[in-house]
């Protein structure tokens, strides 16, 4: 058996690093912080989203995929060809760790849609992006697109999240922001496409948590052209997130207030503009509420949002200094990098932190 | 004395020691049941008159009655089942079509009996409800298409009208001349208590009620009765009733010994005359002509209320609401085929329409696939008769509930189903006033909120247990579900899995 075809509940420690002024930084920094969490993973699934690694292919859309066999490279290159430019293609490099084994063919693509393609799709450059990550995600056996955005990227695997940088070299990339991702699945995922983060073009989630209004998520969701192959928390927020942001035009800090709704009892106390506005919120997206313990570091261009449950059931912790964020599942994971801190608090439930580059751009 | 085919199927079982011969039971029963014998000093009871809704049982200040179910029988027979040999009787006797009331009490498979509830263990805690919040407030209606900020950026609040309810559930549509007068006032005033909304059914709206119209759903139905423009305005929602589940495909009649006083002047026609609602809107044949039904409403209530069309849970009922979302209406009302009547011919009642949890899964399902569920909302009746099956029909995919049985059980109905007879003794289902006025509206409302009360602590218990402490993440969300004893088939169709899988 292997995630995606059963439900696999997993415990997990994030952590993410951001700096405001866009300084790139080491990988280094962020193995680092997740190590101090190694008793809050398994061994059974780790991960990295690293933002602005690859400043010299910014403008392209950077696909990493696991093949699980050389026809299913062979069949997703075609379908790449037709649908894309391929400006470079290369395996990712790794070195061996022993810890982590049986690992899949992993390649790295650089792409820009096929412009005549994407203008007989009558569709938007994201979405025609989107809908060929689905597509190879769902068609093509043994493909697996990981990560599909601009000037980022995903790394992961099974395996301690420390082994897991170290197997991808992470040191070697430097970014202003990186995410990561310790996994303590009940179930072994059988598969390295079941690690996290959870990406999806820029947009990449790293969660702890399970949420009980999966089901309910999913088929709402799945309405609106996405697939939950993976049956994991962190796919299904991850889309919602997509389709907010970038369908519907919501901001993170709207976003925060569908997902993450303040309750009913809350938003009345509120002046009369935030409370209408709070109230049409909920009520016209009341199925993308997110009920359950969660605590999620997402990723995207420019930016990183962190964001609790509205219970704040599950530990998070956000620490700044100087131009650095830093976020957490425990504080130690913050000290560990950076111990001398200007501020540092628990966010309260469904209080986004929305972070953002000073410049604006990345 | 004439040959007597039927043996009574009750009997009425009087403890002699206990009696007192205080005469209440003969007092009590409409239905001439109780007879006392002044010789002998001595009551006597006419067994084929029963209709075993217990009233006497209830007042008997010494506890002297009880009803059995006879044992007299027929030959043992797995075909011909005395029910069946007696329906023959009758027909034969009088040539008319059986007339039945309340939901049908068939042997079918009730699904929601078949259907377990989940709870979390270790990976997630439960939620208690009397240390955190738990929220069951639900909006009905359709959601806006796409978002609309204003020159400054904010978001402008393009909702379609909706009905906003405490917990999802409402009393469903029971028209003014079914019931009394006072089963109508309890229901409106716990309705409003309660902060959800009951329906008039086809009977127009007493004047007396419309101070609760914010709580209240008007009903256009095929027979018009009692519709006017201050009716409608009156309303915070309007039903327009296309099936009911008890008697799909068919009409109401309403005899003409019911239109009297009030009656009579809330639905607008002389009386005496019965009131006959056709078995289809007559400006109703086609989907598109409901289109324009549902428009005309809108547009004489200026597109402020939310428009509500009910229909009878039939085989093709995806398909049906499929259309229905959309051609305007706002919400779907779906019954079921367990759902109550005032009167129904029997063999529609108990052989015509399908299950509520199979429609309300289907129905949900179609309307995902076509990417459409989010243009209305879903009302379930046709037989929720306690918390968990409202949980499990929300899980399932409803939005809200309707209830008709449970508030009349409420209410002091026994379910003796002779409400067609008009002579409830519970003073329902009658028009009789020395009978009306036993149903006292100060208590009989209290009684419902006391119901709602209990249901709502009890729905955000299993809530809790599940993790979740707001309603609409439990809507459609089937994985809290599982089903025992029920066949592939059955699962697919509910979208659910099996027990332990």
């Amino acid at each position: 058996m292997k995630e995606g075809m059963f439900r696999n509940v997993s415990g997990c420690a994030i952590s993410g690093i951001f700096s405001k002024s866009g300084r790139r930084f080491s990988g280094k920094l962020i193995i680092d912080s997740i190590t101090v969490m190694h008793e809050r993973s398994n061994g059974l699934g780790g991960g990295f989203a690293g933002y602005g690694i690859y400043p010299e292919y910014k403008d392209y859309y950077a696909f990493h995929i696991f093949y699980e066999n050389k026809s299913a490279k062979k069949e997703c290159e075609e379908y790449l060809e037709e649908h894309f430019d391929i400006i470079n293609l290369s395996k990712i490099p790794t070195r061996k760790v022993p810890q982590i084994t049986d690992e899949p063919l992993i390649w790295r693509y650089f792409v820009a849609p096929q412009p005549t393609k994407l203008a007989d799709s009558q569709l938007d450059e994201r979405e025609y992006v989107v809908r060929s990550v689905i597509r190879i995600n769902t068609a093509i056996d043994g493909a697996y697109v990981f990560s599909s955005g601009k000037n980022m990227g995903v790394f992961k695997a099974m395996g301690y999240p420390e082994d897991v940088g170290r197997f991808y070299r992470l040191e070697e990339y430097e970014g202003y922001c990186f995410t990561a991702h310790g996994r303590y699945p009940t179930n072994t995922p059988g598969w390295w496409g079941g690690a996290h983060p959870f990406a999806l073009l820029d947009y990449s989630v790293v969660h702890n948590g399970e949420i009980s209004s999966y089901d309910a998520n999913r088929r709402c969701i799945e309405m609106y052209g996405y697939k939950c192959t993976l049956q994991t928390d962190t796919e299904v927020i991850t889309y919602i997130i997509d389709y907010l942001h970038r369908k519907k035009g919501l901001t993170l800090k709207e976003i925060c207030s569908v997902i993450a709704a303040p309750f009913w009892s809350t938003i009345e106390r509120k002046p009369q503009k935030e409370r209408e506005e709070l109230e049409y919120l909920r009520s016209a997206f009341d199925t993308l509420l997110i009920t359950g313990p969660f605590s999620i570091i997402v990723g995207f261009e420019g930016g990183m949002m962190a964001l609790n449950d509205r219970l704040k059931l599950r530990s998070m912790v956000v620490g700044e200094k100087d131009d650095m964020v830093y976020v957490a599942s425990e504080e130690a994971a913050i000290r560990v990098i950076q111990s001398d801190l200007d501020k540092v608090w628990a966010p309260r439930g469904g209080e986004g932190v929305i972070i953002t580059l000073e410049n604006g751009e990345s | 004395m004439a040959v007597q085919y039927i043996y009574p199927e009750y009997e009425v079982v009087r403890n002699y020691d206990r009696c007192i011969a205080c005469r209440v039971c003969e007092r009590q029963c409409a239905n001439e049941v109780h007879e006392y014998l002044a010789d002998s000093n001595k009551m006597v009871a006419d067994d084929s008159k029963c209709v075993n809704c217990h009233r006497c049982v209830a007042l008997c200040p010494t506890r002297a009655l009880k009803i059995v179910k006879t044992d007299h029988t027929f030959k043992e027979n797995a075909n011909w089942s005395g029910k069946s040999i007696t329906e023959i009787y009758k027909q034969a006797e009088n040539g008319g079509v059986l007339l039945s009331s309340m939901g049908n009490p068939e042997n079918y498979p009730v699904y929601f009996d078949k259907l377990l509830l989940n709870a979390s263990q270790v990976t997630n805690p439960s939620i208690d409800p009397l240390r955190e919040p738990m929220e069951t407030r639900v909006f009905l209606g359709a959601k806006p298409e796409k978002i609309e900020r204003d020159e400054r950026g904010r978001l402008k609040n393009n909702l379609p009208p909706q009905i906003i309810l405490s917990m999802p559930v409402m009393f469903s549509a029971m028209s003014y001349g079914s019931i009394s007068y006072n089963a109508h006032e309890s229901l409106a005033r716990a309705a409003a208590e309660l902060g959800i909304l009951y329906n008039t059914g086809e009977g127009g709206l007493h004047e007396n009620l419309y101070k609760y119209g914010k709580h209240t759903i008007v009903q256009v139905a095929s027979g018009r009765f009692g519709v006017h423009k201050t009716y409608l305005d009156s309303g915070a929602a309007i039903e327009i009733k296309m099936g009911q589940g008890a008697k799909p495909g068919i009409g109401g009649h309403l005899p003409g010994a019911k239109i009297v006083g009030d009656i009579s002047k809330t639905r607008m026609i002389p009386e005496g005359t019965d009131a006959i609602s056709p078995a289809p809107h007559h400006d109703i044949y086609s989907i598109e002509d409901l289109r324009q039904l549902v428009f005309s409403l809108k547009e004489a209530t200026g597109y402020t209320k939310p428009v509500i069309v009910k229909i009878a849970a039939v085989h093709n009922v995806a398909a049906i609401a499929s259309g229905i979302a959309r051609s305007g209406a706002d919400i779907i009302a779906i019954d079921g085929f367990r759902g109550g009547t005032g009167a129904a011919p029997t063999r529609i009642r108990d052989h015509v329409g399908i299950p509520i949890e199979l429609a309300l899964a289907s129905v949900d399902k179609r309307l995902r696939e076509e990417g459409i569920r989010n243009n209305v909302s879903i009302v379930v009746g046709g037989s929720i008769r306690s918390s968990a099956d409202v949980v499990k029909a929300v899980a399932l995919g409803a939005d809200c509930v309707y209830i008709g049985t449970a508030a009349l059980i409420a209410l002091g109905c026994h379910l003796c189903r002779s409400c067609h007879t008009g002579k409830c003794n519970w003073g329902i289902a009658t028009q009789r006033e020395d009978l009306v006025k036993r149903l006292n509206p100060d208590l009989g409302y209290r009684r419902l909120v006391n119901l709602m009360t209990a249901w709502k602590h009890e729905i955000k218990e299993m809530m809790g247990g599940m993790g979740i402490n707001s309603i609409e993440a439990l809507r459609g969300n089937r994985l809290m579900l599982r089903g025992v004893g029920l066949n592939e088939k059955e699962l697919e169709i509910l979208g659910i899995k099996h027990a332990g899988e």
